[in-house]
């Protein structure tokens, strides 16, 4: 197996918040509490979970938005949190990332083709003619003609400006891209074209990418692995077609069991989890799972499983296995 | 590198009507009283050398002190608003005076707006201990108050019209620091501005390309609501004598002069001077708040 593009090690990101008069008290969040995995090129991982369950804080430490209190990032073998200088711009210029809400995440007063070409002219030193060839050539890639260029954002629809924010990721030579939810907000019918046209870019780009979603089908769909993130922690990571044949974990059977049947005379398995995610303020006892998950045993609140290896190359932390 | 045929369904239209038609829109929606005012106080200011009918600064040959306008008993048409205490021509030193307001309120708002928007965007932006700092100098001079200040400032650097563009420019920023570094935190959030960074953007590209560009809008609508502000500050330091000095002729200096015959029933001598500051502070405001609605991004249909 060629070298992962991306390797995390023990990944932990804890917010101190401070309470009381004068916050004296002061409490950690374990937004992300010890996470692993790794991306290999051309692969796609898909990161799943509730809201707050530190998907979105892993790809903010990827994207040295956030620095982590413990563990490490490499990509391509070399340690990202020591980066500077030019080593620092080879990286910004090697992963990009395309945000949920393309409403607000391309600026309302730029055109496309300045939008696209921002990594450009940050990262060489092309010509105009240069950068606006380049700028061309990537929006075919994503399936939008070139004269769209001069337009503003506003002119678009929803899954048009999406195109723009992938356009605009690939117009450097990126080698990672992180997909923060990136067809949650966009209309079901426009999703799938987005979704295969991703896939179409990866086969024929070999690039790779970190896919952070909530919604089982889609991520299940684009991912070749699928690691699954449960208050800070991989509660289950395998390879998609594993995981989808035969989820392990109850958390993750949970998700399957909420996810629509995609036969609507389907029964679906029962055993759906209740009640809200507990406060990271205050974690649970043992498995973090364990007061919401309808198969808890006695020694779910006492001890914290641990990761253990299951079949489809992946690993489950439960008392069960 | 392989290129996917572009699809005839994702052709993108121009949804927006063209630039002629958003210039007939505007025009029609345009405050017509406010730009009246001022397009023609610009026009006179300009052309003040060609319309007014004396020099301001020496005495009308031939006129006593003190003539009323043309219409009361022992005014003449030759002086239309009357003469002041050297006996010169009000209406030409109006004329003049118009300059004076003018540059004195554009120059002015451009040296506060500089200093608080430039000051705004670095507190926002940068944030930490830079952000402590320039907050806690503007809650300062906010505690002053401004008047008192420019007449103190004014004192110092002596009376001149460029002095007291300049006071007046220090006086008046602070309004820009507060409301643009509230405008910069927030857009320091928004996702293109980390994308931007995200791409490895440097701090001041990211201001250059993405700040300012969308702190424009509220910068000029504070702008045109601040020209009325320094047009009465320069007026009432005038009014005082530590403003533009005589005998160049300003509004506010007007005023000042004809302080001793307030009593004594030469009305005009303040009451024409008075009537050009109303009119335009009144102009510069009405139209600030027609241009605050209109670039308001609520109501702008983007």
């Amino acid at each position: 197996m060629p070298s992962p593009v991306l390797e995390v090690r023990g990944l932990k990101k804890h917010f101190v918040v401070r309470r009381g008069l004068f916050g004296r008290e002061s409490a950690w969040v374990k937004a992300v509490d010890g996470v692993d995995f790794a991306i290999h090129p051309g692969e796609t991982l898909g990161l799943i979970g509730e809201s707050g369950c530190g998907k979105t804080t892993t790809s903010k430490l990827i994207l040295l938005q956030e620095t982590p209190t413990a563990g490490s990032i490499a990509f391509e073998g070399r340690d990202i949190a020591g980066l500077a200088g030019a080593e620092l711009m080879a990286y910004r210029r090697a992963v990009q990332v395309v945000f949920q809400d393309p409403f607000s995440s391309l600026s309302p007063r730029m055109r496309v083709r300045d939008i696209i070409a921002e990594p450009l002219e940050i990262h060489t030193d092309l010509a105009r003619a240069a950068i606006d060839e380049r700028v061309g050539q990537v929006l075919e890639l994503v399936g939008l003609t070139r004269d769209v260029a001069p337009l503003f954002p506003h002119e678009f629809s929803g899954g048009q400006r999406q195109r723009v924010a992938i356009a605009r990721a690939l117009a450097t030579d990126t080698r990672l891209i992180v997909l923060d939810e990136p067809v949650s907000a966009l209309d079901v019918s426009v999703r799938a074209q987005i979704i295969n046209q991703l896939e179409h870019l990866q086969r024929t780009l070999g690039v790779s990418y970190l896919f952070i979603g909530h919604d089982l089908a889609t991520v299940a769909h684009i991912s070749h692995r699928i690691a699954v993130m449960y208050l800070g922690k991989i509660v289950e990571s395998a390879d998609s077609d594993a995981l989808c044949a035969r989820p392990m974990h109850p958390y993750t059977k949970a998700l399957f069991a909420a996810a629509l049947p995609s036969r609507p005379g389907d029964r679906t398995e029962s055993g759906t989890i209740v009640g809200e995610i507990p406060s990271p303020l205050s974690l649970p006892t043992g498995c973090r799972f364990h007061p919401r998950c309808p198969s808890a045993m006695p020694v779910c609140s006492e001890a914290e499983p641990s990761l253990q290896r299951r079949e489809g190359a992946g690993l489950v932390a439960c008392h069960l296995y | 590198m392989a290129t996917i045929p572009a699809d005839p369904r994702l052709a993108v239209g121009r949804a927006t009507p063209g630039r002629l038609g958003v210039l007939i829109k505007a025009a029609r929606e345009a405050p017509l009283a406010p730009l009246v005012i001022l397009g023609g106080l610009v026009l006179i200011a300009l052309l003040a050398d060609l319309i007014a009918p004396y020099d301001p600064t020496v005495p009308v040959k031939g006129a006593e002190m003190f003539r009323p306008p043309f219409w009361m008993e022992g005014g003449s048409v030759a002086t239309p608003l009357g003469t002041d205490f050297q006996s010169r021509d009000i209406l030409t030193r109006l004329i003049y005076g118009a300059r004076v307001s003018l540059i004195v309120g554009l120059m002015g708002t451009l040296v506060a707006g500089s200093i608080g928007t430039a000051l705004g965007i670095l507190s926002g932006y940068v944030g930490g201990w830079v952000d402590q700092i320039i907050m806690r100098l503007t809650d300062a001079w906010l505690a002053l108050p401004a008047i008192v200040f420019a007449i103190f400032l004014a004192a110092m650097f002596g009376p001149s019209m460029w002095n007291i563009i300049v006071i007046l420019g220090s006086v008046y920023w602070t309004r820009y620091a507060r409301v643009i570094r509230g405008e910069v935190l927030s857009l320091r959030e928004r996702e293109f501005v980390k994308l931007a960074e995200i791409a490895g953007a440097s701090k001041l590209r990211v201001i250059k390309k993405h700040i300012l560009p969308n702190v424009m809008n509220t910068a000029t609508v504070l702008a045109s609501l601040t020209v009325g502000v320094v047009i009465i500050a320069e007026a009432s330091l005038s009014f005082l004598g530590v403003g533009v000095p005589p005998p160049q002729p300003a509004w506010g200096l007007m005023l000042s002069e004809a302080r001793p015959t307030l009593m004594t029933g030469q009305w005009w001598l303040t009451v024409f001077p008075g009537a050009c500051i109303l009119l335009i502070v009144l102009a510069t405001q009405l139209f600030g708040d027609w241009l605050r609605v209109r670039l308001d991004p609520q109501q702008r249909n983007l």
